[in-house]
């Protein structure tokens, strides 16, 4: 899916990466959007997944004619792609509403959710993972490893319900479901602006953030560990640096390169588990959306989602990819320049 | 011991390194004792496993779990330094205790710039600006003859060659003027013809900074051409130490003998190359008595039961007991 | 998850890129040596663990004879006393010792409905487990044994689908499925999608596995030998090939079970797993959190702690028939 590196030297290369990655989402956008183009135009009725079941006769005619349903299936697929880089993802069966305004009403919802459990997964993984690496034998280490191992065995949808249970049920201190009171920017509705809004997203994102800590943790640790075995710490030791510059400022650097990867390549996770997330607190975003699409059987929806989703992890996955292209200066030069006879 | 007043730069004293394991107490350095003079070049030389890095390691204080200095003492300028607490031993290093290791490649961090990491070291030993030790820095690769150093101060380290590669190192191994460097392997990850470079490049700042180096490697060729007295390491233990010329024209211990003998002298005519039957035993199989006895030509039966220190024998210094009082060599023993 | 504990074994990410970009290798091998680190290993070599093994057999065991094993027969309708609804577990004062875990909102008693739906969890899982080994181990054998294009084709849709979360996976066939189906057609069909969605999903760890060993049986003599007596290929990977790979395969298979229980149990808490006939500890869990709020948490905490009971268990089962099979470990 994703080719291999350039051959040459110097920004010819990058902007070679650059198209060629493009090219790449390109092709999986359009393998995605067969997919959900079979979907729309073959599973149910089409005409009534672009403008709902509640039309009569002749506006379905017309409808019909439209969408040229009698044309060949690639035209038709053309055709799809130009409504969908519209906007035009037809009409929801259970809301009766357009898809489009279904999304754009949930999506802040489910992005500040996210962002706020992303968030959590890396200010508490990132120095948990330090702290245990550095710390190796120390009994905080051994606690929290094994703490780890608890939160990586657990379902998502099970730490939802036992946070719920204890701190919902029985404390008393934070909502069970819902976003709380939310506040409109615009077209974004935020819940960062009201207690009640901060208080609800709390469970919510620790129960979505929660495999993405234990994980980032314990790549942290392993990493970290790996770095200080490196030759080129024993040489920084060697010049007599600090033990803060040693472990913070080379260490560090090096040990966040390959995590800087596998929390991009988590994105399909956070997309999941944000559909479970949602479901157990009742959130109002675009997993629970789909969900019930699901259950519903409302195609437009589930044919939507799925373009959304593609998109979104082919977005993701160049930006991490050029992150990574600017953070690590080996992948820059395809091999070390020759000066000389050394 | 050579007549001056001063005293010796570095002074190890019966140093013992082992490694705690599940089969016991390994002991990789056995009762290491030598001396490095402001200036001089001591080379350390001897078969992969015999225990040279780890002494070099020890001095400097870098020597990692399990590992651990059992006994011994090491002396820099009269200053005892082997048990140090983290901290002080931290300031020696880089300061007045410099170190060079085998692979330039991974010696240096991938991802900062040679500018930032020699101006990192300068300023954690020295108290200039930023600006004063971008100079001094620019200033070291130009000395170690990095071409364009203007330029190449701002690359990252795969942008080098093995052997420009190491030049950098050599250079922040120098950022802060030790007293001491020790250079593990320096050469040997390198393409034979780079390491001339390297070696002469060592030996002529050296000279010029005042700097002694503890230069360790199993390459007989490099101390002779190096070093300035040298000191003959198996399994752990010191086997010969004395001025180059005397160990490498008039070697006394067999081990020593089979060395010399294994080199080929340019422009003479050997159809075979004398071998050294057997190999260096692992730590955990020493023998009882001289450890070189299995494989000694010219072991006796005192060799198998008492452990032989170094004493004097002609200028050089050599744990045998075929020179236990020289009359006895002589007359050939039983 | 479980599939962390697959990608720790085949070195990939669940939803990495294989080995197209030179860093996910590295990432790979850092994922691996997470998971492979000195906790893991003292966890798996303890006797303890050997103990919560032998207690896991016992309930799994419990679970497929539930319907001789269960204090109650909760799907007999007439069996159940909707008076006796909503009871606490029997340590609470309202609590009655026969339902030892309470009862639910229809009068059935919890513990029972924990048997009964672990023996759907489990057969969901074994079933989809094995339909992904078919196909895992066909795909696998063909692919490493005929190599070329067939195998860069296979190989191709394998590391698409990696990058895809196996829920996300399972849910898209499911909504195919009743996109397809007509409404009436759901529930009965309900628990063979969900079989296959969850095969689908995971006959990719299978593959990988298969594929490389094949690769490396290829070239022995024996099948060399084969190719010259002149036997069918389908017959050469069949009778030859297939023994030598199996050994993995079964260490795989442990995983993946733990794994398929996860995964269905998270489909029916969605409720788009198992039909509501059949429920299965997801599905109790889902129905129980309705009643959390109101006070009656045991319909849905103790299915939760039986799910996680179950998981766990077939994870060191599986640990400790790794261990077993394995001499090089001992």
């Amino acid at each position: 899916m994703f080719g291999p590196l350039f051959y040459a030297d110097g920004p010819i290369t990058m902007i070679a990466f650059v198209i060629r990655r493009l090219i790449q989402a390109l092709i999986v956008i359009l393998a995605v959007g067969f997919i959900s183009f079979s979907m729309f135009t073959y599973a149910g009725d089409p005409v009534s997944n672009m403008v709902g079941q509640d039309t009569t006769i002749e506006e379905r005619k017309v409808i019909s004619e439209k969408l040229g349903l009698n044309d060949p299936f690639y035209v038709q697929y053309a055709r799809y792609l130009g409504r969908v880089a519209r906007g035009e993802f037809g009409t929801s069966f259970r809301l009766g509403v357009s898809v489009l305004e279904l999304f754009k009403e949930r999506l802040p919802a489910t992005l500040e959710l996210s962002a706020i459990a992303a968030l959590f997964a890396l200010l508490c993984g990132v120095p948990l993972g330090v702290y245990t690496g550095l710390h190796r034998e120390g009994w905080i280490s051994r606690l929290v490893l094994t703490l780890s191992l608890v939160g990586i065995s657990l379902p998502t949808f099970l730490i939802g319900i036992l946070l719920i249970f204890v701190f919902a049920v029985n404390l008393g201190m934070l909502p069970a479901f819902g976003r709380g009171g939310v506040v409109n920017l615009g077209f974004w509705s935020t819940g960062l602006l009201t207690g009640s809004g901060l208080r609800s997203l709390i469970l919510p994102a620790v129960t979505l953030g929660m495999f993405q800590m234990t994980l980032i943790l314990r790549l942290v640790r392993s990493e970290m560990l790996e770095v200080l075995r490196t030759d080129y710490i024993k040489f920084a030791r060697a010049r007599g640096l600090s033990n803060r510059a040693v472990h913070f400022r080379h260490a560090l650097k090096n040990t966040l390169v390959p995590v800087i990867t596998i929390t991009g390549m988590q994105i399909g996770g956070i997309i999941a588990f944000s559909i479970i997330t949602e479901t157990v607190f009742q959130w109002p975003g675009m997993g629970l959306l789909f969900i019930q699409a699901i259950q519903f059987v409302d195609i437009p929806v589930m044919s939507a989602y799925l373009m959304l989703v593609a998109l979104f992890f082919v977005v993701i996955n160049l930006i991490v990819d050029l992150l990574y292209y600017g953070v690590d200066p080996r992948l820059r030069f395809d091999r070390p320049v020759a000066m000389g006879n050394g | 011991m050579d007549g001056k007043s001063t005293q010796p730069l570095l002074v190890i004293r019966n140093l013992k390194v082992e490694f705690p394991t599940r089969k016991g107490i390994l002991t990789a350095v056995d009762g290491v004792s030598l001396h490095i003079d402001s200036g001089e070049v001591l080379g350390v030389v001897g078969e992969s496993g015999a225990g040279k890095s780890l002494t070099g390691v020890s001095t400097i204080g870098l020597l990692e779990p399990p590992g651990r200095i059992a006994t011994g003492e090491i002396y820099l300028e009269g200053r005892r330094i082997d048990r140090l607490p983290y901290e002080q031993m931290r300031k020696i290093r880089g300061k007045e205790i410099g170190a060079i290791f085998q692979d330039p490649l991974t010696s240096l961090n991938p991802l900062f710039r040679i500018r930032d990491q020699l101006v990192e070291t300068i300023r954690t030993h020295l108290d200039l600006s930023e600006s004063e030790a971008r100079n001094r820095a620019l200033e070291l690769l130009k000395e170690v003859g990095i071409p364009s150093a203007g330029e190449r101060i701002h690359h990252y380290p795969h942008q080098f060659s093995g052997g420009m590669r190491q030049r950098v190192v050599i250079a922040l191994a120098l950022c802060a003027s030790p007293r001491l460097i020790i250079a593990d392997e320096p050469t040997t990850a390198l393409d034979v013809s780079i390491q001339a470079q390297i070696i002469e490049l060592l030996k002529r700042l050296c000279r010029n900074h005042g700097t002694a180096v503890m230069l360790i490697t199993h390459d007989m060729g490099v101390i002779a051409e190096t070093a300035d007295r040298v000191a003959v390491m198996y399994a752990g233990r010191i086997a010969e130490v004395g001025a180059v010329d005397d160990v490498v024209l008039r070697p006394h211990h067999p081990y020593t003998r089979g060395l010399m003998g294994s080199i080929p002298a340019v422009g003479s005519n050997v159809d075979k190359l004398t071998q050294i039957e057997g190999a260096m035993p692992r730590l955990t199989e020493i023998p009882p008595g001289c450890s070189f006895n299995p494989r000694c030509p010219r072991a006796f039966e005192r060799c198998r039961v008492e452990r032989p220190e170094l004493a004097p024998v002609d200028k050089s210094q050599v744990a045998c007991w075929l020179f236990d009082g020289q009359t006895q060599e002589r007359a050939g023993g039983p | 998850m479980g599939w962390t504990h697959a990608c720790a074994l085949t070195g990939r990410l669940p939803w990495g890129t294989g080995d197209r970009m030179p860093w996910t290798g590295q990432a790979a091998d850092a994922l691996r040596r997470a998971f492979h680190s000195d906790i893991f290993f003292s966890f798996r070599r303890s006797p303890t663990v050997v103990m919560a093994a032998v207690v896991s057999v016992v309930y799994i065991a419990a679970s497929m004879l539930a319907p001789w094993v269960a204090p109650h027969q909760v799907f007999d309708v007439k069996t159940l006393n909707l008076m006796d609804a909503l009871t606490p577990p029997s340590w609470h004062p309202d609590g009655q010792i026969t339902y030892l875990l309470g009862t639910d909102d229809q009068g059935r008693d919890v513990l029972s409905t924990i048997l009964f739906g672990s023996q759907i969890s489990l057969l969901v899982g074994f079933a989809s487990t094995l339909l992904a080994m078919v196909i895992g181990v066909g795909l696998g054998l063909v692919s490493g044994y005929v190599g070329g294009r067939v195998d860069a084709v296979i190989m191709r849709i394998a590391d698409i689908q990696l990058s895809f979360p196996a829920i996300l996976i399972a849910l898209l066939i499911d909504g195919l499925a009743r996109g397809v189906f007509p409404r009436k057609m759901h529930d009965e069909m309900a628990l063979y999608v969900l079989i296959f969605s969850i095969a689908l999903a995971r006959w990719v760890q299978f593959a990988r596995t298969v594929r490389s060993s094949t690769m490396v049986e290829k070239n022995k003599e024996y099948i060399k030998a084969a190719r010259v007596i002149g036997r069918h290929p389908v017959a050469i990977m069949f009778q030859h090939v297939l023994p030598n790979v199996m050994g993995p395969v079964l260490v795989i298979a442990t995983i993946s079970l733990a794994v398929a229980i996860l995964i269905e149990a998270t489909l029916s808490f969605l409720g788009v797993g198992v039909p509501a006939t059949q429920p299965s500890l997801g599905t109790l869990v889902r129905v129980g959190q309705n009643f959390l709020l109101s006070g009656e948490w045991w319909m849905t905490i103790f299915p939760g702690l039986a799910l996680i009971v179950l998981i766990l268990s077939i994870n060191l089962l599986g640990d400790w028939l790794r261990d077993a099979l394995n001499p090089k470990l001992r």
